[in-house]
């Protein structure tokens, strides 16, 4: 029995252990839930420290860039959350981090998730590329009829009464709609790594332990 | 020193980053100021890495419920760990192994565990009680049959599910998201100025 075939056999179980879920929680859900939690947190401790501490910490620092003693000092800081007593000296570090992380968004989302969007949804309500186009013209009408009554459903300093109400209310039908879709699309998604599973424990279980077994 | 320090790093970090991107002859602060913030970041992480083993350990003296499964994550974590940092995590590896035949199999089960839970919420989200229930119910039919092969068998090809589901996915289905994207922008913007100018101040935690 090879070591990729020890693997697979491991794999298998522990593939198991996560679906024997579905009966009730039990020692061996727990057993892999908690290995899963384990090698994880390994997995990532060596993840980042050949691909950001050694690039980005060690490397600059050996060749004398010493301005990277900042985020090192601002680093340490974060470890004294641990601590109780000087948790407060954690701000600093988080501080940092908060600060990357409004500075960065600001400007990514009101860029792309903003003005791009809005600039997408101007569009022609009557399409005359190549001549009058039916097909083209209804969906430029739904997107942007639907992204401004989408919109509106959103603004809440007013109450959705009247006109605002109304369009309030088609903006909810396509937001529905838009939550039908993704939770259709999620639901497939799902089915297809459940179906990528039952491949692995037919096809590479199952068949080579009894081709293995049967010293085919 | 404890209070004002760190809102004014967030000051000047905020707006230097906001500054330079009105200014490309300053786009070198973002890309060094970016390298930092991994190598915070990860400090972050061992935080969190820390504090899991902490709480393990804990459990474990304590001989708190569930105290045994411990034992297992604390082994697979420092395995994990220890063998990823001192030997490497490129292909042929043992580290690449324990990933391809412990990570991977078990991420992936988790994922299509939910699978099954989703079938579940189904049945309670799908019954149409009123028209906007009903709405949910027919765009998640149609774009679930349409993306199966069913969908262009026997009678069904007649329906074109194929292509509502796409043209319920391109249009429909973007519009509702493209509303969410709208308003949470504004939204990431709106806090974000707020923890800069120091109005939020949740991440200082409790004083």
């Amino acid at each position: 029995m090879s070591i990729d075939f020890i693997g697979v056999w491991i794999a298998a179980l522990l593939t198991l252990f996560i679906f024997s879920f579905l009966y009730k929680d039990n020692p061996f859900y727990k057993f892999a839930e908690y290995l899963y939690v384990g090698i994880s947190a390994g997995y990532f401790a060596a993840y980042y420290y050949h691909n950001v501490m050694v690039p980005n910490l060690f490397v600059p620092l050996q060749n004398h860039q010493f301005d990277y003693l900042i985020p090192l000092v601002l680093g340490i800081t974060i470890l004294f959350r641990l601590f109780p007593k000087y948790s407060w000296v954690s701000r600093y570090g988080f501080a940092y981090s908060v600060a990357m992380g409004a500075g960065i968004n600001f400007i990514v989302y009101l860029q792309a998730n903003a003005m791009q969007q809005i600039n997408a949804t101007i569009l022609p309500l009557i399409s005359l590329e190549g001549g009058f186009n039916l097909g083209q013209t209804i969906s430029n009408i739904i997107i942007v009829i639907g992204v401004s009554a989408g919109l509106v459903y959103f603004y809440f300093s007013k109450p959705h009464k009247g006109f605002l109400g109304s369009t309030a209310r088609l903006g909810i039908w396509f937001l529905m709609i838009s939550f039908g879709a993704s939770f259709g699309y999620t639901v497939m998604a799902r089915i297809s790594i459940l179906i990528g599973r039952m491949q692995f424990l037919i096809n590479d279980w199952i068949k080579p332990t009894i081709a293995l077994i049967s010293g085919s | 020193m404890k209070q004002r320090l760190p809102l004014l790093i967030t000051l000047i970090v905020g707006l230097t980053l906001i500054v330079q991107f009105f200014s490309p002859g300053l786009s070198f602060i973002q890309e060094r100021f970016t390298n930092w913030f991994l190598v915070v970041i990860v400090f972050a992480f061992l935080l969190g890495f820390l504090s899991l083993v902490k709480v393990n350990i804990t459990k474990i003296k304590r001989r708190s419920e569930d105290w045994g499964y411990s034992i297992p994550l604390l082994i697979a974590l420092f395995t994990m760990a220890i063998i990823g940092i001192g030997w490497g995590i490129g292909e042929g590896t043992i580290f690449n192994w324990l990933f391809m035949n412990l990570m991977v199999p078990m991420s992936a089960t988790m994922f299509s565990l939910l699978a099954f839970f989703v079938a579940s919420a189904a049945y309670r989200a799908f019954r149409a009680r009123n028209l906007e229930a009903a709405m949910l119910l027919i765009a998640a039919t149609i774009v679930m049959l349409g993306r199966v092969p069913i969908s262009s068998a026997g009678f069904l090809s007649y329906l074109k599910l194929d292509a509502i589901a796409n043209w319920i996915m391109t249009y429909p289905n973007t519009v509702g998201q493209r509303a969410i994207m709208i308003g949470a922008a504004l939204g990431v913007v709106a806090t974000s100025l707020r923890i800069i100018l120091g109005i939020e101040r949740a991440y200082m935690g409790e004083e």
